[in-house]
């Protein structure tokens, strides 16, 4: 059985996570713990909230998983979670994030669209990767965020537009730190199958 | 592009054994019927976007009872779940957050301290935190100049004020501007309830809908006075809300959440299907 860990860094609910990891045959271990961390096949790093505060919970394991990712080892942040891999956020004040993947996290312009960008929206998938084997492009998923990762081509494996494109999903040259902005555990089949392509990854 | 929202509300209420059931449902099978999980699951594979729980009881043993419910749901159905009634602590909610929902809505217990609204967005994020506006329509506009004055269907001037205790107590709030007030503090959503349509069947309150769909920046979810899928139609073709909640047309299987999305997608209402 692969090990799985979830990052517990306080923020957040966990426990859809790690139902939908398990509902796809997966038993994923909820930790914060450094050598269980490196000694995970996979890493997921979940988070809603105020990308400030996440960078503030991450501090203590910041250089542990920066050590993860250069292993190779497939790792996936979720939302806030994809938001924090990258370089900088606008978010509260300008803040540095994980810098794992190279972007900017912006705010959605003043415009006549709501904010946040809640519900369901279909995906441009840009590129052929083990995350989206199985999904037909258009396939629709769960999101709810004020903010958006802009990035570039390469670093995008999809995409989705509201009012503006957006990276919906990440990837660093590697292949193997990978985000979502979307929630897979909330996104029904299409989400599990995700999750399911991320457990096969591991 | 982001489709509009079908989403179906399950009244949860306690039976005499202390079981959970569904409050105003009947069915042949008595014991799928009553089980708020079996309904979910339904709803899930008849594609709804997201599901609320009303719990109705809002007792402490029901608290219990909804936990668990929650827990069983999260464990299998994987879409977004909203929970609401009687939630006034920021406890309360962490734990219903804990047993797997992803929004809390909350009604009285904002109206009677709007602190509540940003102490608890400020702790769990503004998309955990859905505002429940009950509201009822009042014809007296001479003695309330301070009031947001809309047109009803018929022409006639009225302002919609705020009730609380599911519809028990006035509170002489106007509402357009307690919704205003329930997004600067931090709400994510508004999930907007007119008592005058509530178990009518003769559609949403459309005037007040739009004016909320067209003065705030958050979404706007619709509810109350669903009878067939024309009336979700309105809500979001004039309404203009993001989101559609129904309960009872559902409920007795009268349509699918599919057969309504259908009906959507002719009349060009983005849906997912």
């Amino acid at each position: 059985m692969k090990r799985i860990v979830i990052l517990d860094y306080g923020l957040g609910n966990l426990r859809s996570v790690q139902k939908g990891l398990e509902y796809v045959g997966s038993s994923p271990a909820i930790s914060r713990d450094p050598e269980e961390i490196l000694a995970a096949d996979g890493l997921i790093l979940p988070g809603v909230g105020a990308f400030v505060d996440a960078m503030k919970h991450l501090a203590p394991v910041k250089g542990i998983i920066e050590e993860y990712a250069r292993s190779g080892k497939p790792m996936l942040g979720i939302c806030l979670g994809q938001q924090v891999l990258m370089t900088s956020s606008e978010e509260g004040k300008l803040t540095d994030g994980l810098d794992l993947i190279s972007g900017r996290v912006l705010r959605f312009p003043k415009s006549e669209l709501k904010v946040p960008h809640i519900g369901w929206n279909n995906l441009s998938i840009k590129q052929d990767h083990p995350l989206f084997e199985g999904i037909p492009d258009n396939s629709f998923v769960y999101f709810v965020h004020s903010y958006y990762v802009d990035t570039t081509a390469e670093n995008t494996l999809a995409a989705c537009n509201y009012g503006l494109d957006f990276s919906a999903s990440v990837v660093n040259s590697k292949g193997n730190v990978m985000g979502t902005q979307f929630h897979p555990e909330k996104s029904g089949t299409i989400g599990l199958k995700i999750l399911k392509n991320f457990v096969e990854m591991c | 592009m982001l489709t509009k929202r079908i989403i179906p509300c399950l009244d949860v209420t306690l039976d005499r054994a202390g079981g959970c059931v569904v409050k105003g449902v009947e069915f042949v099978d008595l014991k799928e019927a009553g089980d708020p999980v079996e309904l979910a699951k339904r709803y899930n594979e008849e594609g709804a976007d997201e599901l609320v729980f009303l719990d109705i009881t809002a007792s402490a043993h029901g608290r219990e009872t909804m936990i668990d419910v929650i827990e069983r749901t999260a464990d299998e159905v994987f879409i977004p779940l909203t929970i609401g009634g009687g939630i006034n602590s920021i406890d309360a909610i962490r734990q219903i957050l804990r047993a797997g929902a992803d929004k809390v809505s909350v009604n009285t217990s904002a109206v009677k301290n709007p602190d509540f609204i940003k102490e608890s967005s400020d702790i769990f994020g503004a998309q955990c935190i859905v505002t429940a506006i009950d509201c009822r329509r009042n014809p007296d506009i001479k003695n309330n100049p301070d009031k947001t004055i809309l047109e009803l269907e018929d022409g006639t001037p009225a302002w919609y004020e705020v009730v609380i205790y599911g519809g028990r107590e006035a509170t002489g709030i106007d509402a357009v501007q307690w919704a205003r007030k329930a997004e600067e503090l931090g709400s994510g959503e508004i999930l907007l309830t007119s008592m005058d349509r509530d178990g009518t069947c003769a559609g949403y309150d459309l005037p007040i809908t739009k004016k909320l769909s067209e003065e705030l920046d958050i979404p706007i979810i619709a509810s109350g006075g669903v009878g067939n899928p024309q009336h979700i139609y309105e809500g979001f073709s004039i309404g203009k809300a993001d989101a559609a909640l129904a309960a009872s047309i559902f409920h007795f299987r009268e349509y699918t959440i599919k057969e309504v999305k259908e009906y959507l997608k002719e009349r060009e209402i983005p849906v997912r299907l």
